[in-house]
């Protein structure tokens, strides 16, 4: 059946130029499709990784109870205390718990498109806020010096964002900053905002209270008996996350939107594009019909048929999607893209067109070249010969 | 019309080309009209933003909180007719994924400045009245089933009452209609004063100002007026009239006008493609009919028409249906833009657009069969 | 004797390719009214060409061509096209039908050119439909028909705008000789009963028999043979 199936395909893609503009119609729609949910879905693959790598499972998140985000969490001076002295912490040699209470704005700047002013998060940090995180390497200048009114600011942020260069001024709050320093995270949440020290920054903005208490804890598995002597503890009203859980949380109605646009418009698309393929297959085979009708006289079955029709809806199909994946990489890939993100200020994540996004385009054009091939291929298989031989 | 059989059986010679070619056009247009009325509902926010109106609020940064005394001071800026006030709540029903949009305002000024939330005098008698009264947009009503008298307990993300929960409780004294712009009937609003004196931090402060003007021309002068009062305070301003503070919301939401329009673009654009070959094809196959109707007296102009006229009703009746279809799916989508109903700027472009796809597909087979020589053609060459 | 057609001193060429093909050299014909003539000859001699120019789908280079009292040679395009409706009624051997139009429909598509009401174009596809024998086939598609049944709703459609004269291109060619007896008996009705003046390019002999004059065309040359009373 194989040899036969494949005879009459090779048949079928010889005569295939004379249906070129038809077999376009395929390979644009198919493509249409892949490049557009492979686009969307690779803005959610970059938010997530964004957020995700800002996050490891030993460190851990305290905010107030019942805020959902940092931006409505407060935390006093003594609850921070409180918190600190909880077990599952891990201390340096000199006793110090690896923690750091920080607050977190959002303050309004220019951005570099358009010049509108968006938000950007300032976050102020502890004094092992910086040596708690790993991740965050300086790119260029130093660090800022705590009681100075110094910042450090993010590469996404600074990309985003006029006026953020290494050594340029920025007035907030009737004061006078400098930026000295400009880093980089990996991509992750902390490179779309602007550092300094909190207790500076609380100082300048009349601000007593802390956002959350990002700690390390001795081990992943440390978070349970942290967050139990916590939510225990009648003083103390606060939530208690692993950092990657929360992050997944700020990020969680964006996926999920996301997520349903790339399903909702690529499946409509995917419709549409079925359309065109079953066109262009039925055209293809009633254009055929006497070729088609001579090689069952000849002795071809049905089943070898049905399945080198099959084959070239599949092999158009292909063709789109291999081309729409690869259109969106090319377009697409590590290009920068700004949103709103949990903090109500702008997030910049990477869109990133992973090889496992590539393959699932792939299986969308499949699957549009399954349907669109499959109705046209059952009418091949049945022509039936004799009338097909007397047809004009 | 006398020419319509013609039409119609150009059309429907191959029946399953023309109907496959019918449903992508639909499909087409269903995700036009979503897509173009989401981006169209986010924009109108931006239109229908009134000009006489101004948005005070903190410089640095919008959650930066404001005096409650700098509402005297700017109602004494000349050129302003109307000032008021309210503050974020952040509250939501029960499970944190129910968003409530709840505002504490100045009852005795807010509505004034707000014309377009209709609320019967009587029930604003009552919010002044009533300490924790609370009134709610049609919507928020119908959502829930809350009607007057009912209490509701709103829970805030931000805000701790004196007891030190997030717990607030509200009673509803008024329910309000505000057909200009419905988005507002989703909201909340209730007395500042209950709020101020319950919660337990940043006393005395609100979000924003809200300013009237007498005229919109002064907008620049009077936002620049308002921001210099306040210069070297504490609490330095920004103004800016209601369409730039939505607009540049909105512009944070993120590009979502470049994100439509690359879609629909590349939707029309395989549309396009395969339009124009059903088009072709279907005029190729029939270059002997149209070459005996130009032997029976059909003019050059008649063939065109005929070919025109078979792409328009092919795209302008698949276009019809298709964002009928999104007309009909909108509501799902009030949520995500908080208009119920597609705005009827894209129907009309929605139409345009199946114009000139019907035009472009149609045009060079309908130029090349109106031009064609008849002899050749009559003798299948 | 009124002339239905006078062709005098016509002159045709093709361009194939770079090449200029002198097809009909100086020809002259004269056609009366109420003629059925049949024009024959081997393949390429032109007959089909001066049929084109009786008929007023093709413009010759030089020579008057004149029919019922028209100088079609000095008409446009357009002009020409405006005057085929109405006065002349063509024939094919393929009967060249729409396959999607119904027998009533396809006669009715020249009448959509005159601005007659609906019912008006009704009562005149009734009346073509009775003269060539089908009226219980109006609402029938090509599809349904026999080739000598379609090739007879052709011929009504032909007549339907009631023109004075009918060119028909191997209107026989395509069947079998049962019914190409009917559509020719049909033509001799035409010609002989209703005054039509008929003119037939065929290969058929016994098509040609039929005519009241055959014309033989060799070479772009025409040869009269002798008057077939």
């Amino acid at each position: 059946m194989w040899k036969q199936a494949l005879a009459v395909t090779a048949l079928n893609l010889r005569t295939l130029p004379t249906r070129v503009w038809s077999s376009l119609v395929v390979v644009l729609g198919v493509a249409g499709v892949v490049a557009v949910v492979v686009s969307v879905l690779a803005m959610v693959t970059g938010l997530i990784d964004s957020m995700q790598h800002a996050g490891r499972a030993d460190r851990a998140i305290v905010l107030r109870g019942g805020s959902d985000t940092e931006m409505s969490s407060t935390l006093s001076r003594q609850s921070v205390l409180t918190i600190l002295d909880a077990p599952g912490i891990r201390h340096e040699r000199d006793g110090r718990p690896d923690s750091s209470a920080e607050t977190v704005l959002i303050v309004s700047r220019p951005m570099r498109n358009g010049g509108t002013d968006a938000n950007v998060t300032l976050r102020g940090v502890g004094l092992q806020g910086l040596a708690l995180r790993p991740e965050i390497q300086l790119a260029e200048g130093r660090w800022f010096t705590p009681g100075l009114h110094e910042l450090v600011v993010g590469r996404s942020a600074q990309k985003q964002f006029a006026g953020l260069e290494l050594g340029s001024h920025v007035t907030m709050h009737d004061t006078d900053w400098t930026i000295v320093g400009v880093f980089a995270s990996g991509g992750d949440v902390h490179e779309s905002e602007i550092l300094g020290d909190a207790d500076t920054i609380m100082a300048v903005w009349r601000h007593d209270l802390f956002q959350s208490v990002t700690v390390q804890l001795e081990s992943p598995a440390a978070f349970v008996t942290f967050k139990d002597a916590l939510t225990t503890n009648p003083q103390l009203s606060v939530e208690v996350h692993r950092e990657t859980d929360y992050l997944a949380k700020l990020s969680e109605s964006l996926t999920r939107v996301m997520n349903l646009i790339a399903r909702v418009v690529g499946s409509i698309m995917a419709v549409g594009a079925i359309f065109g393929a079953l066109n262009t297959m039925y055209s293809a085979v009633s254009g055929r019909t006497r070729e088609i009708a001579t090689l069952r006289a000849i002795g071809f079955s049905a089943m070898p048929i049905v399945v080198s029709v099959m084959i070239e809806a599949l092999i158009l199909s292909l063709l789109g999607g291999t081309t729409g994946a690869i259109v969106a990489w090319a377009l697409f890939n590590g290009h920068g893209v700004n949103a709103l993100g949990g903090n109500f200020s702008q997030l910049v994540f990477r869109l990133t067109v992973t090889s496992a996004l590539m393959f699932q385009g792939i299986v969308w054009a499949i699957t549009i070249g399954l349907i669109g091939g499959l109705f046209p291929a059952i009418r091949a298989g049945r022509l039936p010969v004799t009338e097909a031989l007397r047809a004009l | 019309m006398k020419y319509f059989p013609l039409v119609w059986a150009g059309l429907t010679r191959k029946k399953l080309r023309t109907l496959f070619t019918f449903l992508s056009v639909i499909v087409a247009f269903l995700l036009f009209g979503l897509l173009q009325g989401v981006n169209a509902a986010f924009s109108q926010g931006v239109e229908g933003a009134h000009l006489d109106r101004l948005v005070v609020q903190g410089k640095v940064s919008m959650t930066d909180q404001l005096p409650l005394a700098f509402g005297t001071r700017i109602a004494s800026v000349p050129g302003v007719s109307g000032v008021t006030y309210g503050t974020w709540f952040g509250g939501y029903y029960q499970d944190p994924k129910n968003n409530i949009f709840s505002f504490p305002v100045d009852v005795a000024s807010y509505f004034d400045l707000f014309p377009e939330i209709r609320l019967p005098v009587e029930q604003r008698a009552a919010l002044a009245k009533t300490r924790t009264g609370a009134v709610i947009g049609r919507r928020l009503a119908e959502k829930y089933g809350w009607k007057i008298g009912d209490n509701i307990p709103i829970k805030s993300t931000i805000w701790t009452n004196r007891d030190g929960t997030s717990d607030w409780n509200f009673q509803v004294v008024g329910i309000f209609a505000s057909p200009d712009d419905p988005s507002l009937e989703q909201r909340l609003f209730f007395n500042n004063d209950y709020f101020d004196e319950a919660r337990s931090f940043e006393k005395g402060l609100v979000g924003w100002y809200s300013v009237r003007i007498d005229n919109p021309a002064h907008a620049t002068a009077i936002a620049q007026a308002i921001d210099q009062l306040f210069t070297n305070s504490d609490h330095e301003t920004k103004t800016v009239t209601e369409k730039e503070f939505t607009q540049s919301f909105l512009k944070q939401i993120g590009d979502i006008n470049f994100i439509v329009s690359s879609i629909i673009g590349a939707v029309f654009f395989a549309l396009l493609f395969l339009t124009g070959n059903t088009m072709m094809q279907s005029v190729h196959e029939r270059v002997t009919e149209f070459a005996v109707l130009k032997t029976i007296g059909y003019s050059d102009r008649a063939v065109l028409a005929i070919v025109i006229a078979e792409g328009l009703m092919l795209a302008l009746a698949a276009a019809l249906l298709g964002l009928a279809g999104s007309s009909a799916a909108f509501p799902l989508l009030e949520s995500v833009v908080g208009v119920p109903h597609l705005p009827i700027s894209v129907l009309g472009l929605g139409l345009f657009y199946a114009l000139v796809l019907a035009l472009v597909t149609t045009l060079l087979p309908g130029l090349r069969v109106a031009r064609l020589n008849l002899v050749d053609a009559l003798a299948g060459r | 004797m009124v002339e239905a057609v006078s062709l005098v001193d016509v002159v045709k060429r093709y361009r194939r390719g770079k090449e200029s093909v002198e097809v009909l050299h100086g020809l002259n014909l004269v056609i009366a009214e109420g003629e059925f003539v049949a024009i024959m000859g081997p393949s390429g001699s032109g007959k089909s060409t001066l049929l084109n120019l009786i008929g007023g789908i093709d413009r010759a280079d030089s020579g008057s061509v004149t029919v019922s009292g028209q100088r079609l040679d000095q008409m446009s395009e357009a002009q020409l096209t405006r005057w085929r409706a109405g006065h002349i009624g063509f024939v094919f051997q393929f009967y060249n039908l729409m396959p999607a139009l119904t027998a009533a429909a396809n006669i009715e598509l020249p009448l959509l050119l005159l601005p007659l009401s609906s019912a008006q174009r009704r009562a005149r596809v009734a009346a073509a439909l009775e003269v060539v024998g089908l009226s219980d086939r109006a609402r029938h598609k090509p599809a349904e028909l026999s080739g000598g049944q379609q090739q007879r709703v052709a011929i009504a459609r032909a007549l339907v705008s009631d023109p004075p004269i009918l060119v028909c291109d191997e209107p026989t060619g395509d069947l079998d000789r049962q019914s190409a007896t009917e559509v020719l008996e049909l033509l001799n009705f035409l010609s002989e009963r209703q005054g039509k003046t008929i003119v037939m390019v065929t290969h058929d002999q016994k098509a040609a028999d039929m005519a009241t004059r055959q014309l033989h065309v060799d070479k772009g040359k025409l040869i009269d043979k002798e008057y077939v009373a």
